[in-house]
C-alpha cells in the first residue's frame, strides 16, 4: 500500500539512536543491581559501550519524539487489551467446541521497520492476534486470529489492527507518519472491499 | 485494618489470580486444536499470569532491590513473549497439524512463498537502510 522512502540515516541521528540505546543498557544494569548508586551507573556507562562496540544495533529510524499523552492512551488500552485477550482465551479453552480462526493479511500504512516491530509485538497480546508472518517489502502483518466466526468479523479485525497501529504512530511516529495515518482515515474504502483475492 | 494488611490481601488476591491464569493457559496448552491456537494460549494469558504474580510478589516484598528485579522481569516477558511465539509460528506455518478446517481464511497462502523467496535473496544482516 504505502512504502515510505527509507531515507539515509544522519550522523546525528545515529548519535541519538546510540544515546537512546545507552540510556536503556544503563537503566537496565541499574535496575539488574537493584540501587542507585554512581559506581552502578559507571559501570553501565562501560558496559553499555563495550556492548554497542561489539554488537552494533541495525539503524532504526526513530522519529526521536515521545507524545506523552497518546502513550499514556496506548498503555491503557494495552492493558485493558491484555485482560480481555486473557479472558478470551482462557473461557475458549474451557469451553466444549473448538474455536475457528482466520490468517489475515494486514498492509501497515507506515513502513518502517520499528513500526513493524511494535505492531507486531503489541498485536500478540492484544485479543484474538498472534503474529505469524512479516513482510519487511511491503509492510504486511500477517496475523493469526483465534475465535473469529465470520468474514465480517475478519474485516472489522482488519480495523482494529489498524486502529493499534494509528495509537502507536500517535505515541511514537514522526509528524509525517501521523500525517499519513490520518489522511487514510482508519473507516476508509481502503481496508473493507476485495476480501477474497489474495492481497497484491 | 493496618496498611500491611491491606497490601497482603491485594498480594494474595494477585497471586491467586495470576495462579488461575496460568492454569487456564495450561489448560489452552492442551484441548486447542493446533499449533497456532496454542501459541495464543502460551502467549497472552501466561503472560498477564505471569505479571500477576510478580505484582503480588513486589507488594508482599515491599523491598526496592527486590521490585526492580520483578520490574525487569515482567518488561523482558512482555518483550520476549510475542518473539518466540512469533518464531514457533513462522516455523509451524505451512504444516500438515494445522486445522484448515477451522480457518476461515487464509491470506498467507499465497503470500508466503514470495516472501520467503524475498528473505533468501536478502542478504542476512544487511538491511535496506544501510546505504548510507
Amino acid at each position: 500500500m504505502t512504502s515510505q522512502p527509507k531515507a539515509p540515516l544522519t550522523p546525528r541521528d545515529r548519535w541519538r539512536n546510540r544515546a537512546i540505546a545507552v540510556t536503556g543498557l544503563v537503566t537496565v544494569w541499574v535496575l539488574l543491581w537493584g540501587t542507585f548508586s554512581w559506581a552502578n551507573v559507571i559501570s553501565g556507562l562501560v558496559v553499555a559501550a563495550v556492548l554497542l562496540v561489539v554488537f552494533p544495533l541495525p539503524p532504526v529510524t526513530f522519529a526521536g519524539r515521545i507524545r506523552p499523552v497518546p502513550l499514556l492512551r496506548f498503555l491503557a488500552r494495552f492493558l485493558r487489551d491484555l485482560v480481555v485477550a486473557s479472558v478470551q482465551i482462557a473461557w475458549l479453552a474451557v469451553r466444549s467446541r473448538h474455536p475457528h480462526s482466520a490468517i489475515i493479511a494486514v498492509p501497515l500504512r507506515v513502513n518502517t521497520d520499528l513500526n513493524l516491530t511494535l505492531n507486531a509485538e503489541a498485536l500478540s497480546l492484544v485479543p484474538g492476534s498472534l503474529i505469524l508472518e512479516a513482510d519487511r517489502r511491503t509492510g504486511t502483518l500477517y496475523v493469526h486470529v483465534i475465535g473469529i466466526r465470520s468474514l465480517d468479523e475478519v474485516e472489522r479485525f482488519r480495523q482494529s489492527v489498524l486502529e493499534l497501529e494509528g495509537r502507536i504512530v500517535a505515541a511514537v511516529g514522526s509528524a509525517e507518519e501521523l500525517d499519513l495515518i490520518r489522511r487514510s482515515a482508519p473507516t476508509g474504502p481502503s481496508g473493507s472491499v476485495e476480501l477474497e483475492g489474495a492481497p497484491t | 485494618m493496618t496498611l500491611d494488611t491491606i497490601l497482603d490481601t491485594v498480594a494474595g488476591v494477585c497471586l491467586v489470580a495470576g495462579a488461575l491464569l496460568c492454569l487456564a493457559a495450561g489448560i489452552a496448552l492442551i484441548r486447542f486444536p493446533d499449533v497456532l491456537s496454542r501459541m495464543h494460549a502460551a502467549a497472552k494469558p501466561q503472560v498477564l499470569g505471569l505479571l500477576l504474580v510478580l505484582l503480588g510478589c513486589a507488594l508482599r516484598l515491599r523491598t526496592g532491590v527486590d521490585i526492580t528485579t520483578l520490574v525487569l522481569v515482567g518488561l523482558f516477558q512482555l518483550a520476549t513473549a510475542p518473539v518466540a511465539a512469533h518464531m514457533v509460528g513462522r516455523t509451524a506455518y505451512p504444516h500438515d497439524d494445522i486445522r484448515r478446517d477451522l480457518l476461515i481464511t487464509d491470506e498467507l497462502a499465497g503470500d508466503i512463498d514470495r516472501i520467503r523467496a524475498d528473505r533468501a535473496g536478502e542478504p542476512q544482516d544487511t538491511s535496506p537502510a544501510r546505504t548510507s
